[in-house]
Formats: C-alpha cells, sequence, structure tokens
C-alpha cells in the first residue's frame, strides 16, 4: 500500500472469510516480495492457517462457501480452486506435521505425485498412468534438491528412522524440487525441532530465499522471526493489524501488536473482595511435574497456586498448558510431585485427585466431559455417585439410585446455573455448546471440591454464556472460598478474571504475570522470549 | 546401522512367527498322516494349480491401503456367471475358456468399480465392508440364479436346469466342456503364440514410435526379433519338438531346466557386463558385478541338480506332473505385480496405500486410484475363479464362490503377510503351507484319533484363527499408533 510501486510475488488483498456466519478473516492483506522471508504472526486463531488454506485452495475453504477478496501472482489475479493449481502457481507448502512417508525412501518422497517415467508399450495403451518409473533420473534430481540445502544423506535410504530435523529437511527439497517454485510456507517449521536444528533450518531458509524463492514463515517465536526475516504481516482476530519490515521494528512492539487490545470488561466485579489470601497455605504444589500428553507436553514445571485464589493458566496452543490438570487428574501419564493441601497425589492411581477433592472441567466437552446421550440429570449426578456415593440409599444390601434426591439436585443446579433446556430429562447432547459447558460445571461442582479446574471454559461458547461462566466462577471463588485454576487460551479472560497468570510456554512456565501487567510482557512471554526464566509476580 | 549388521536370532523367529508356527504343524501333521511324500506333493501341486492365481489377486488391494479384500468372493461371482453362460452355449476348450475370460472381464471390472466405489465411502472399514458385501452379493447372486435364470430369461437345458425350467442345477459339470482346458494346453503351442505375440508387441512399439516422430533403436528391435525367432526355431528340431509336444511337464524336467537356465542366465549375465565395460562411455556408471552372488546362485543350481539324484526324491520329482500353461498364469501374475508397482500407477498405489494425506497433498487421485486397484483385484479374482473351476471340473452353483474369501485371505496370511503388507512371495509361501495343512490334516486326525471329522475341524479352526488373529493385531496396532497419524487421516476424510 505504502509502497505500492514496489513489485511483489504474491498479493492478497481484502481476503474475508465466513465459517458459518462466524468470520474468521476480516479483510486481511498479505504482500510478499520476490525472495524476501515475510513472518506471519498472530495468536492461535487470528486467522494464520486460514489464509494459507486459502492461499491453497483446500477443498475446506471451498466446500463452506469460498472467500472474498483478490489473490494477485506476479501482477495477475488469479482464483486457487484446488491445491493443484496453488502447484502450478509455484506455492508450496512445508507442514508442521511432516507429510512424509516413512516406508518410502529420501527419494520416492521427494518426488512423489511428480515421478519421473518413461513410455513403454503398455502406456501408449492404456494411458500415462502406466509408464514405467525411471528411478535413475529420480534419484538425480533427489540428490539435486538436498544440495541445494546442504543435506548430507543417501537419497536412497527409507525416511522411516530418520532424525526427525533430516525429515523437515526432506520436506524442503520436495518443495524445492518442484519447477518453479516461487513462494514457499514454512508453517511452525521449529516447533518440533531440536535448537541446534532449528539454527540449521533457519540457515537453510537463508540459502533458499537468497535463491529468489519468497518464503512465508509461520511462528510464533520471536527470536526466530527477529534472526531471519526481512519483514512480516501481524494478524489478530481475523483483522489485518500491521505489515512491518523487521529493521523498523522491535521485539516490544511485535508483541504488544500480537497481543494488544482494549481490555474488555468480562466480569461485573462488584462484589467486594473480602479473601484474604495466606501466602502460607498452598492448595496446589507442583514440583519437576511432566506429563506425557500428545501435542501438550509438559516438561518439568514448579509452581504454588495459594489456597483461595484464581490462578491462571495461559499460553499458546500446544506449549502444554492443558497438559496440567489432565495429569492432575490422572487422563495422561504424569511425573513429579503433586501435593494437594499438602498431601502428596498418587498420579498413577486414576481417580486419585478426586479422592483429595478436586475436580475438573474437561477442554474436551464432548470427549470426555459429557454422557452425550444421558440425561442432564445423570450428567449432573453420576461423578459424585461414583466418587462420594452420593444419591444412593441403602434398601438392604443393595444400593439404589436415590431418584428423589438426584432430582431435586438437578433441577437446582439447572436453576442456579441457568442452563436452558427443556427439562432435566433432555438428553446433554441436544444442548447448546454454552449450556453443555454449565452441565459440566454442574457435575463438577457436585462433587463439592476444594479446588476446581477448569480447562477452557469459554471454548466455543458465545460472549453471554462466557461472562455467566465467568462470573459463576468468581462467585464460587469469592463465597465458598473455592481454589479456582482456569487454563486458558484466551488472555482476555483470564486477565479479567484471575489473581495471577502463569504463562506456559514449550511445557515449562514462563512467567508469572499479574492481570495488570502490560502486552508486551504477555506477548514476550507467549512468545518463548523467556524461556523458563523471570519467575516474579 | 549398528542394528542392522548385527542379525538376531530371536528377531527372525519372532517376526516370522506365523510361518514357522505353520511349518511345524505341517510337517508335524504330514508325518502323523502316515502319507508318502509321493502322494501328499502332487496333490499339493495340483493345489498350488488351482488356487495361487485368487491368492495373488488380494496383493494389489493390500498395497493401496485397503486390507484383505473379501470382497473377492465377488470377482468370483463374475466368472461363475460368465462359464454358466459360455457352458450354456456350450463353448468348450481353450476357446471356450478364452470366452469365458472375456465374458467374465467385462463383469468383474463392473463389479470392481462399484466395490471400489463403495469402499471409497467406509475409508478404513474396506475389511467388514467387504465381508458384508460379500454376503449381500450372495442373495443377488442367489436371486439371479435361481430365478431369473429360467424364470425371466427362458432357458432350455435340461442338463443345466432345474426340472421345472426355472433356476440353475445345483452342480454344473465342465467334462466336457472347459475342464482343464487352461492345464491341456501344448507347451508348442504356447511357444508358437509366445513368438507371434513378442513380434506383435514389437511391430506395435516401433510402429507408435515412428508415428510420434521418435528415434527407434531398429537394432534393438531386431535383435529382439531375431532372439525370438531362434527360440521358435528350436522347436522345428524334433526332439525338442517332441518334448514340447505334451502339456504337463514332469517336475522332475522342470527342476533340472531351471537349473540350467539359472546358470545360462548368469552366463548371460556376465557376458553382457564383459560388452558392456569393454565399450564403457564416461556419463553411464556401470554397477559393478556382484560375482559372489552369481557365484551362489551357479552352486545353488548345482546342488538342487545333485539332489535330483536322490532315490526318495526322485520318486517324488516323477510323480509330479505340472500343467504348464497354468503355471505360466500364475508367473505371469507375479511379475505382473511386480512390474505393476514400477509404474506411475503402482506408485501411486504405494502412495495411497502409505497416507492417503501425503498422496492427496501430492495431488494424486485418491479415490480414483483406490477404484482402480478394486477392479484389478476383482477381475484377477473372477479370471483365479476360472482357473479354479477348469481344473477341478465341476462348479457348485450356490458353494464354489462361498469360502473363495476366506481360504484365499487365509492363505496369504499363513504366508506371513499382515493387513498392510503382503508379497508374492508371502502369497506362494502361504499357498504351500495352507493346503499343505489342508491335504494331510483329515489324514492325521483319522490316523491319530480315528476320526476323519476332527482333522477337519481342526482346519477350519485354522482358517478362521489365522485371519482373526491377523485382524485383532492390525485393529491392535492401530490403536497403539501416535494420534498425529489418526489426525491426518481425520484431514484426509475432511479435504
Amino acid at each position: 500500500m505504502e509502497k505500492a510501486k514496489e513489485t511483489y510475488v504474491l498479493k492478497m488483498d481484502n481476503i474475508a472469510k465466513e465459517y458459518y456466519g462466524n468470520r474468521v478473516l476480516k479483510g486481511v492483506n498479505l504482500h510478499i516480495r520476490p525472495g524476501e522471508i515475510h513472518a506471519l504472526m498472530g495468536e492461535n486463531g487470528a486467522g494464520k492457517s486460514t489464509l494459507m488454506n486459502i492461499l491453497f485452495g483446500m477443498p475446506v475453504i471451498h466446500t463452506t462457501g469460498g472467500y472474498e477478496g483478490t489473490i494477485e501472482v506476479n501482477g495477475s489475479a488469479v482464483t486457487i480452486d484446488t491445491p493443484l493449481k496453488a502447484m502450478e502457481l509455484g506455492i508450496g507448502m512445508v507442514h508442521q506435521e511432516f507429510m512424509l512417508i516413512p516406508g518410502f525412501s529420501v527419494t520416492e518422497n521427494i518426488k512423489v505425485g511428480r515421478e519421473k517415467s518413461v513410455p513403454n508399450l503398455a502406456s501408449r495403451l492404456f494411458g500415462p498412468s502406466m509408464e514405467s518409473l525411471d528411478f535413475k533420473a529420480m534419484r538425480k534430481d533427489a540428490r539435486k534438491a538436498l544440495k541445494t540445502i546442504g543435506l548430507q544423506i543417501e537419497e536412497y535410504v527409507k525416511v522411516a528412522g530418520l532424525p526427525v530435523g533430516y525429515m523437515q529437511f526432506i520436506e524442503i527439497a520436495r518443495e524445492l524440487d518442484k519447477t518453479g517454485i516461487q513462494i514457499l510456507v514454512f508453517d511452525e517449521p521449529t516447533a518440533v525441532l531440536t535448537e541446534s536444528e532449528a539454527d540449521r533450518l533457519l540457515e537453510a531458509m537463508r540459502v533458499i530465499s537468497s535463491q529468489g524463492i519468497a518464503i512465508i514463515f509461520i511462528t510464533h517465536r520471536l527470536d526466530e522471526v527477529m534472526a531471519v526475516a526481512d519483514s512480516m504481516t501481524i494478524l489478530r482476530d481475523g483483522e489485518f493489524v500491521a505489515r512491518k519490515e523487521i529493521k523498523d521494528t522491535d521485539v516490544v512492539e511485535i508483541a504488544e501488536l500480537m497481543i494488544g487490545r482494549k481490555m474488555e470488561k468480562l466480569v461485573d466485579n462488584d462484589q467486594e473482595d473480602l479473601r484474604a489470601i495466606d501466602d502460607s497455605q498452598i492448595a496446589v504444589s507442583l514440583r519437576d511435574y511432566r506429563v506425557n500428553m500428545p501435542g501438550e507436553q509438559v516438561k518439568g514445571i514448579d509452581l504454588d497456586i495459594k489456597k483461595g485464589e484464581i490462578f491462571g493458566i495461559g499460553g499458546l496452543a500446544g506449549q502444554g498448558k492443558l497438559g496440567i490438570p489432565n495429569g492432575i487428574m490422572g487422563l495422561y501419564k504424569a511425573h513429579g510431585q503433586v501435593k494437594i493441601n499438602g498431601q502428596e497425589l498418587n498420579l498413577a492411581k486414576l481417580g486419585d485427585a478426586l479422592d483429595h477433592k478436586v475436580a475438573f472441567v474437561s477442554e474436551d466437552r464432548r470427549g470426555v466431559g459429557l454422557l452425550l446421550d444421558e440425561s442432564i440429570e445423570q450428567n449432573i449426578i453420576f461423578s459424585a455417585m461414583q466418587t462420594n456415593g452420593k444419591f444412593l440409599k441403602k434398601i438392604g444390601w443393595m444400593q439404589l439410585y436415590d431418584a428423589a434426591a438426584g432430582k431435586s439436585h438437578a433441577e437446582e443446579m439447572v436453576k442456579t446455573l441457568d442452563i436452558r433446556c427443556t427439562g432435566i430429562r433432555q438428553p446433554a447432547g441436544a444442548l447448546s455448546g454454552g449450556n453443555q459447558q454449565k452441565v459440566c460445571l454442574a457435575r463438577a461442582l457436585t462433587l463439592e471440591p476444594d479446588i476446581l479446574f477448569v480447562s477452557e471454559p469459554t471454548r466455543g461458547i458465545d460472549i453471554g454464556a462466557k461472562k455467566l461462566v465467568l462470573e459463576y466462577l468468581a462467585k464460587l471463588n469469592r463465597e465458598q472460598g473455592m481454589t479456582v485454576i482456569i487454563v486458558s487460551s484466551e488472555l482476555m479472560e483470564l486477565r479479567s478474571v484471575a489473581d495471577r497468570i502463569g504463562i506456559v510456554s514449550d511445557g515449562k512456565l514462563a512467567c508469572i504475570l499479574k492481570p495488570d501487567d502490560s502486552d508486551a510482557d504477555f506477548g514476550l512471554a507467549m512468545s518463548g522470549a523467556w524461556k523458563g526464566g523471570r519467575k516474579d509476580a | 546401522m549398528n542394528k542392522k549388521s548385527k542379525f538376531n536370532v530371536w528377531d527372525f523367529l519372532f517376526q516370522n512367527k506365523v510361518v514357522l508356527m505353520f511349518l511345524v504343524l505341517c510337517i508335524g501333521a504330514t508325518i502323523a498322516s502316515k502319507q508318502p511324500l509321493t502322494f501328499v506333493i502332487p496333490e499339493l501341486f495340483t493345489r498350488i494349480a488351482r488356487n495361487s492365481f485368487i491368492v495373488l489377486s488380494l496383493i494389489i488391494p493390500v498395497i493401496a491401503g485397503m486390507g484383505l479384500n473379501f470382497g473377492i468372493v465377488i470377482g468370483a461371482m463374475a466368472a461363475q456367471v460368465a462359464i454358466f453362460f459360455t457352458t450354456y452355449w456350450g463353448l468348450t476348450g481353450i476357446g471356450g475358456f478364452a470366452a469365458t475370460v472375456a465374458l467374465s472381464t467385462p463383469i468383474a471390472v463392473f463389479f470392481g468399480f462399484l466395490v471400489g466405489k463403495l469402499f471409497n465411502y467406509m475409508k478404513g472399514n474396506e475389511m467388514i465392508g467387504g465381508l458384508v458385501l460379500g454376503y449381500f452379493a450372495e442373495g443377488l447372486y442367489q436371486l439371479l440364479f435361481l430365478f431369473i435364470f429360467g424364470g425371466v430369461i427362458k432357458l432350455n437345458n435340461s442338463d443345466l436346469m432345474i426340472a421345472t425350467g426355472v433356476g440353475v442345477k445345483n452342480t454344473i459339470d465342465l467334462k466336457d466342456t472347459v475342464k482343464y482346458a487352461l492345464d491341456t494346453v501344448p507347451m508348442l503351442t504356447i511357444v508358437e503364440v509366445g513368438f507371434y505375440l513378442t513380434l506383435i508387441g514389437l511391430g506395435c512399439s516401433a510402429a507408435f514410435k515412428v508415428v510420434k516422430k521418435q528415434a527407434v533403436d531398429w537394432k534393438a528391435v531386431a535383435v529382439k526379433a531375431v532372439a525370438a525367432a531362434v527360440v521358435y526355431g528350436l522347436t522345428f528340431i524334433k526332439p525338442v519338438e517332441r518334448f514340447l509336444s505334451a502339456d504337463r511337464l514332469l517336475l522332475l524336467s522342470a527342476v533340472e531346466l531351471g537349473c540350467l537356465l539359472t546358470v545360462l542366465w548368469q552366463a548371460f549375465l556376465f557376458a553382457r557386463w564383459k560388452m558392456l565395460s569393454k565399450r564403457a562411455d564416461e556419463d553411464s556408471i556401470l554397477e559393478p558385478l556382484n560375482t559372489q552372488k552369481m557365484i551362489a546362485y551357479v552352486a545353488l543350481a548345482a546342488v538342487v541338480y545333485g539332489l535330483t539324484y536322490i532315490p526318495a526324491l526322485y520318486k517324488v520329482l516323477i510323480a509330479v506332473k505340472l500343467p504348464v500353461m497354468t503355471y505360466l498364469c500364475i508367473g505371469a501374475l507375479c511379475g505382473f505385480n511386480n512390474i505393476l508397482m514400477r509404474t506411475r500407477l503402482g506408485q501411486n498405489m504405494r502412495t495411497v496405500g502409505q497416507s492417503r494425506t501425503v498422496a492427496n497433498a501430492a495431488g494424486i487421485n485418491v479415490d480414483k486410484t483406490r477404484v482402480i486397484a478394486m477392479i484389478f483385484s476383482t477381475v484377477l479374482a473372477s479370471w483365479g475363479q476360472l482357473i479354479f473351476l477348469q481344473n477341478v471340473g465341476t462348479l457348485s452353483t450356490y458353494g464354489a464362490h462361498t469360502q473363495v474369501g476366506q481360504f484365499a485371505i487365509a492363505a496369504l496370511l499363513v504366508g506371513g503377510a499382515s493387513v498392510q503388507n503382503a508379497t508374492n512371495k508371502q502369497a506362494l509361501l502361504g499357498i504351500v503351507l495352507f493346503h499343505t495343512l489342508f491335504i494331510v490334516s483329515p489324514l492325521a486326525g483319522k490316523e491319530l484319533f480315528g476320526d476323519p471329522a476332527i482333522g477337519e475341524y481342526f482346519r477350519v479352526f485354522v482358517s478362521y484363527g489365522v485371519i482373526a488373529m491377523s485382524l485383532a493385531m492390525h485393529a491392535w496396532k492401530k490403536a497403539s499408533k501416535p494420534k498425529l497419524e489418526s489426525d491426518g487421516e481425520g484431514s484426509a476424510e475432511a479435504a
């Protein structure tokens, strides 16, 4: 815009996209010059992947009504409606999850779908798909592509068993081998790499861009952006925030741009804060706590949560924040020392946390949280029935369900939490997301816990329900003195309700912040700028 | 690296546990049955000829990631529909057999297309789908044979039809039509037809190139044509002609020929390498000659030839007569399976089989590739059923196809194949082991327990047991895979 004279290899203007009435992109611009490394930044849900899906003409875009806006490649307007079209235009992608076939050799992986072949009699009769493969020429191409990125590896070895770092390079080699490649997208390429591997990757990116291939670099790591990128675009909540040259900006400004938003008040805190939080009374104490949850690994956390406070745990997706409650509840394998009110928890025993009066509202409502086909009443009652032996009456040697007690409790819960339903007999699966969340909450509360873990309490629910859930959590904390730990990707809600907020980055605690700390601090902590350092507040 | 160089006996035993277990069972049962090898081995070779083709037809779907194709039953039905018609029309001999093949192919292509389309809607559940589809097709098959034949289409043939004129008889005798049609093709004819086919192939290839204005290597074409002519010319020598005029080949002769050809082939390789190394140009890197391997082959050939002089083996070898054409067809299918995997289509099938997500991202039409794999398998299965029927000589109208899927799949699995991985070698080894057990277990049951039925129960138990075990192991493997994989599958579905 401001440099309209410049030539761009890719210009995406005013891109907008709706999924089922939900606007996820609201007029985004992305301009890429030839041969530059362009960082695309933003929190989870900022719209980066949707933008890339549009660029690649993924079916998920076109089966949901397409997109608005214009795309220009080399100055001429194009419509990209299939991945094949994107490929023909010279757009390649290095995927976050490796798109490699372990059972194939390096050559076969590099040439997948673009095998070289020579005609034979059968192919002349039945068409080109019967052509025989020319392994010699394919090996030659593979060697050339590997040489470009400086990977010393024999092209005939199988991919299975190679180190993760090598796989990434093979992905890159595959993209480079495509003729006429102009734009290469790296989707969080360093997320799975060790530090030295990541350095080598950044070096390879520089080499590639020096050959005139533009790179779109999607990452959360600010240090990498500063090290390698030439310019950047920041998205936030599907909106275009800024396009910056790296030399004109600095880490703090970028962090602010990523996070910065006017503080909406999500909770009406008219209630007076009468709590007396005692620093010596620790509700949850974690020491060298590790959880092996796929995609949300916790890699050694030391943390003390005080009795009676609302503690927020934030961080980007995949950094390990969800692993913390799931490990304590015994849903995933966990190690280390966990003390609940001073008593050590047996992490190997499922249900031990429940016995210590810890309750959990799972982020996976439909999978773990609810019995979708059962009634609201059953959903609210069953955990307490199992764990605490409530709602049971003894008749002789049999323990039977006390229908009257269960019914009255469920009805009371429906009333206090304002669960919108046709009655307590309605199946939980038929409720809306917000009401399902309330049922989950009701069940956790029926356990009468001292400590309540709530994971992603507002995921997928509308703003009104969001406010109600958060207010109710605050009320529980204020009135009953319940220790509430909220794990959430939405920084805004943590900052509006929590007393302290721990930011998890790369499986470790980056720092503990106060809700009124600056945007830049939150941005830096989430982007991994403070790796395990700065534990104050 | 280190792991590979150290050969671990336990690993080897563990990886081949199924094969080894069946090997022990076969040897034990053979000994217990107290049958001489001169009975067991000829019986076994008959069964190999009958069943190999249909087992080999299972390999392509496994490679394309569609699992064990229980849907080959439908291919078998296509074959039976075709053979019913050709029998009704009274077509006989090899011509009748060729007509049956020609008729069954389009039917099988159509069925295979439909099955493939259906399987694309149930990705990941092809096996249970195929199994149930087989039962479903059974109903349609019975409707066709019990009601439509005679009821709707008027067929007048008292040999084939039930006395009321509606519905087909329980068994159809193929003795006067296509029994042994393929088995009895004389070797002389095979060589002759092979010669003409080679000439036509060379001619077509050259013609295509001329039309497309590409350079034709006339010298190479001429050399190939002359070589074919020389082989054909050999058949005019009297002793050769006499030897080749038979339709069955003594196993002894086959072994001797095999040894001779091995030695000749190694000699040819050596000679060609010498020639090439003499006029080696710079840019073509000559693969070094693996002399150790060559010597090993020649030595092996010599040892095998030597073994034929052991009287016990000699007795067995002269007791077996191989139907040449049938075994050639089986060999050709093995070759086809291998060559297909070296084409673009085959590579696409392998890619789709390994990961649909990757295949999709690489621009491969996943659904189309899967449908093609299904068509191949169904057509090959129908041909396999025809080979089976022409050898057995009677068509049990309502029973011949019912067990085809289970037995073929059990045989493949016994050979060490799994749901994701199957090769020609495993198929052939599986047929040998599975059918050895089939031959000897009733006899062993009779010897050991005085009741052949016990052996019968045992082999039924074994064939279903091995399928159940393999499926359970597959499900277990799938469940223990990392989550990443399942995400990939999910996105493939979404895309």
